[in-house]
């Protein structure tokens, strides 16, 4: 049986479709059988971030009309063993999601795959309600700014009510992503902390994902982030990846680097 | 001053982060309070707010309408500050 996930925000542009590409390569990379679907019907976009936006078909909402089955409209990745992709509509718009639709297709899915990842669209309408729905457990993702964490704390007020699990009388598990955080900007209390934010969302701490020019370099070439080893952005997505299967790791990248004298001499990042 | 000033870190403003801070707690409590409120309270407190006016002058912050729920028994509560009399 599998586990669904939905990565949401509230707030748009913050690194749903980011974490959403990076965690599920995450799982798959662990030997974990993982799809990952675009909620984000008219806006498709986990295509271009997962490089897989020449290969789409037949889309979510093809499969939900009966247009094609699951088999043809899954797509499968190149890169990542055991991963795939379910695309968004992009000629159509949110309404074409219907509860008994979407549920028909995760049940459908929930027989082959491990883990379910539902990559939410922006905003708290009915395509960010359907994304969560039927959500075991949710990644908030939120920056370390005030419109995001309100918008964060709007979204778990939602998943608190309008989940399938709060309609039974049970909770959604919630984690706190927090992204595009920049350790020298809260050194120089600039930047809301680690702290700050845990504080008022008041949900344990899933990841810290620092800022970083490897996410836009990844998003570039279509390869999701956490493949960049190299980078600091792609550890911390698989530290959060560990920790999300129940691993205690410690977090990374909280604290400023200090620059060498010779980094310093040389002008290095 | 200036030196001084600097020295003692006097006179000194908030960080902005410690700003959002705050601000974020007091928006985030006060929307927190008002979750799962029903639909219609908002319009019903301004139409009290309203009818009360047609006889006495008070303003929209006078008026506190709250709507507690314990198990299945919800309260609601009206809490008019009526002006002095002149």
């Amino acid at each position: 049986m599998a586990k669904i996930i939905v990565v949401t925000s509230g707030k748009g542009g913050v690194g749903k479709t980011t974490s959403s590409a990076a965690i599920s390569t995450g799982l798959a990379l662990r030997g974990h059988k993982t799809v990952v679907i675009d909620f984000d019907v008219g806006l498709r976009n986990l295509d271009l971030i997962m490089g897989c936006e020449r290969r789409v078909v037949y889309d979510f909402v093809n499969v939900i009309n009966k247009e094609a089955n699951l088999k043809q409209a899954l797509i499968k990745d190149k890169r990542t063993e055991g991963l795939y992709i379910l695309p968004a509509s992009q000629t159509r718009d949110k309404e074409a999601l219907t509860h008994e639709g979407v549920e028909a297709v995760l049940n459908e899915l929930a027989e082959d795959f491990d883990y379910i990842i539902c990559d939410s669209p922006a905003g708290i309408e009915q395509g960010a309600q359907m994304a969560l729905y039927f959500a075991e457990e949710a990644i908030v993702v939120t920056n370390p700014e005030v419109s995001s964490v309100r918008d964060s704390d709007r979204i778990l007020g939602i998943l608190q009510s309008k989940s399938r699990l709060a309609e039974q009388g049970k909770s959604v598990k919630e984690h706190l992503l927090l992204t595009r955080y920049n350790p020298a900007r809260v050194a120089s209390a600039e930047m809301l902390s680690v702290a700050d934010v845990e504080e008022i969302l008041a949900i344990p701490l899933l990841g810290v994902i620092p800022e970083s020019e490897a996410v836009l370099k990844a998003s570039n070439q279509g390869a999701p982030v956490i493949l960049d080893e190299e980078s600091e952005a792609g550890q911390a997505y698989s530290d959060a990846v560990a920790r999300l299967l129940g691993e205690d790791v410690e977090h990374r990248f909280l604290e400023q680097q200090k620059k060498g004298f010779l980094q310093r001499l040389l002008g290095g990042k | 001053m200036g030196i001084l000033d600097y020295l003692l870190k006097k006179n000194k403003p908030a960080s902005s982060a410690s700003v959002a801070k705050e601000r974020l707690q007091i928006i985030v409590a006060h929307e927190r309070s008002t979750r799962g409120q029903p639909d219609y309270l908002p319009l019903m407190q301004q139409e009290i707010l309203e009818v009360i006016r047609k006889y006495v002058d008070i303003e929209q912050d006078q008026v506190s309408v709250q709507l507690d729920t314990a198990d299945d028994c919800s309260v609601l509560e009206l809490n008019i500050t009526l002006p002095e009399r002149k």
